[in-house]
């Protein structure tokens, strides 16, 4: 549905997106997540057309964006809710948005009844909170009921219920079987809503793949293990083809197998376990991995990021 | 997580599906969408009372003033100003200030508020969004400039009455002042428009205008004679004072005659809006 192929985008000297290809299912939710500063905004830009490629194609549906007979119909994109004036109440932003694609007025009060702010379509958004702000951006983008759904980051700076909000809606919205493509920069926001990852760092892509592989191609899940003999475990688990790495507090890291298989190792030993616990990698684990190096604007001092097999 | 059940409140009820369109979204739409963004701002309103407070009362007070010095001096002794002028120099050279303030604004408030992003979003054939906002904007102000001019004039004739110098529409070039100063103030107008698109930044664009209205005549004039003379036909702003002549004594005869003099005007904004629109399209948003 969405193609991007080669996107490259340069602001003077500096490279934004780097050579970047990959391609958008249709009716899948597709996460797009890369540190702040990987190129996430300026490939949506790209997309939109609000940018122009230094070099590459962006197509939907084989057209480019500024192609299509009734953008608001393809595509409903909201990047920044704060990129409306502030002067015009929400009901004539919207309407105004709505005659450029020729849709119906009632259209406008649907989607401000949708979004529940029908009782301030009267008021200037000048006034609006971000949270209100982010339902006015919102039901501007099911205007034209699109196919296809693009939000920047849509829970950046929401309160927690604004944050339920958004994730209940892309899922209903997901539900009819449009195709979302969302970025964020916080993966536990992706781990409860994609299906498909695609993954950017420094302007270049990390990785395109299923939520499920890319989870599974970090280091993956692992066994924590405490016992009373540290040595004898882990040669046996050597054995049967794992590894096992003592960590400082005295616990043992099992890698390669399930903690079935680690419990029966230790029996057949007869080696005594104290703790015996499988430790999934999250989402968030395999991010940092991934993006380790990708990190445009790194702290002096890092914060201490989890190394992956500690995380719960 | 495609399969979830929608969720409860308000996000449930999701839209209903439209039937499907035919055609392309176009200029007709765009103009319509322009049009709500103008009436739907309070700054169109501001900016078109304070065209008409300046043109019309300004206008009057001019009028009064010159009618008082008229009467003082009796009658016989100022033969010869030219009260179309009178009526309508405060809408020139003022209402072509505030005209050019809401032809920036138009343009330039989507880059300061971040709307063009939200605009081309919805419609990305650029060219086509900015011959809309051109036109909506000019049409407006073409509208609102001929009212105010002919208000002016009624007004302030009927305020000259008394030193039997009034003119009435049927006098010789009349017809050509009003309608001329209304269009060259809508021009002036399109001008800073043009001059938005390029800038993309209200107040460096109101700057400029100003620049170019009030700044460079000063300059032109203290220049050799000679050399004025010579440049002053070729600056945009003297169209004004050519236009709203109507007897021979007050047009300045080493200018071009009133519609050639507006036809500096209306070249340098063609160029302005050419280049405007082509960095318009070309530029990332």
């Amino acid at each position: 549905m969405i193609e991007v192929r080669g996107l490259t985008k340069r602001y003077g000297d500096k490279v934004a997106v780097n050579d970047l290809s990959f391609s958008i299912e249709p009716g899948t939710v597709t996460g797009f997540l890369g540190p702040n500063g990987a190129g996430k905004t300026t490939t949506m830009r790209c997309i939109l057309g609000l940018d122009y490629p230094t070099a590459g194609t962006v197509t939907i549906g084989g057209k480019r964006y500024q192609d299509l007979a009734y953008p608001m119909r393809e595509v409903g994109a909201l990047l920044d809710p704060k990129a409306v004036h502030g002067g015009r109440s929400a009901y004539n932003h919207l309407l105004c948005l709505a005659q450029t694609n020729g849709l119906p007025k009632k259209r406008v009060d649907a989607a401000l009844e949708l979004v529940g702010l029908s009782e301030v379509a009267r008021k200037r958004s000048k006034g609006f909170s971000l949270g209100m702000s982010q339902r006015l951006g919102i039901a501007g983008t099911l205007l034209g009921d699109p196919r296809v759904l693009m939000f920047d980051e849509p829970v950046n700076g929401l309160d927690p219920e604004g944050i339920l909000w958004i994730r209940n809606l892309m899922k209903a919205l997901a539900a009819e079987g449009r195709t979302i493509f969302v970025s964020s920069h916080l993966m536990s926001e992706m781990e409860n809503t994609a299906d498909h990852l695609i993954v950017v760092g420094k302007g270049r892509l990390i990785a395109d793949c299923t939520m499920k592989d890319f989870i599974a191609r970090s280091s993956g899940s692992s066994v924590r293990v405490q016992t009373t003999a540290p040595d004898e475990l882990v040669l046996a688990i050597a054995a049967e083809g794992g590894t096992a790495t003592a960590g400082a507090d005295g616990t043992l890291t099992v890698q390669g197998m399930p903690a079935q298989k680690v419990g029966d190792i230790a029996f057949d030993k007869g080696i005594r376990l104290h703790e015996l616990t499988t430790v999934r990698a999250s989402l968030e684990e395999a991010f940092m991995e991934l993006t380790a190096d990708a990190v445009e604007y790194r702290a002096e001092v890092r914060a201490a990021v989890p190394t992956a097999g500690i995380g719960v | 997580m495609t399969t979830t059940t929608a969720p409860s409140g308000s996000s449930g009820v999701l839209l209903e599906k439209l039937p499907p369109a035919a055609g392309k979204a176009g200029l007709a739409g765009v103009i319509r969408s322009e049009w709500t963004k103008l009436r739907s701002v309070r700054s169109t309103y501001w900016t078109l009372i304070a065209l008409v407070v300046v043109g019309i009362g300004l206008g009057a007070l001019i009028c009064f003033a010159t009618e008082n010095h008229a009467t003082h001096l009796g009658h016989g002794e100022v033969l010869g100003f030219d009260a179309t002028s009178r009526s309508l120099t405060a809408f020139v050279e003022l209402g072509q200030l505030v005209m050019m303030v809401l032809g920036a604004m138009v343009i330039t408030a989507e880059y300061s508020t971040g709307m063009i992003r939200t605009s081309l979003t919805t419609m990305p054939r650029r060219g086509t969004v900015f011959a809309a906002k051109g036109l909506v904007f000019a049409g407006a102000a073409l509208v609102v400039s001929v009212v105010t001019a002919f208000i002016a004039f009624f007004l302030g004739q009927a305020i000259l009455h008394s030193t039997g110098d009034s003119a009435t529409l049927s006098d010789p070039n009349v017809l050509r002042a009003i309608i001329g100063t209304a269009l060259y103030v809508t021009m002036i107008g399109v001008m800073s428009f043009a001059f938005g698109a390029i800038i993309r930044h209200t107040a460096g664009t109101i700057a400029t205008m100003v620049g170019v209205l009030f700044i460079l005549p000063l300059i032109v004039e203290v220049l050799p004679s000679d050399w004025t003379n010579d440049i002053n036909k070729w600056i945009p702003s003297s169209a004004g004072g050519q236009l709203i002549a109507t007897i021979p004594g007050s047009s300045d005869p080493t200018l071009f005659s009133a519609w050639p003099q507006f036809g500096v005007t209306i070249a340098y904004t063609a160029v302005l809006l050419i280049i405007g629109a082509v960095l318009f399209r070309k530029r990332d948003a």
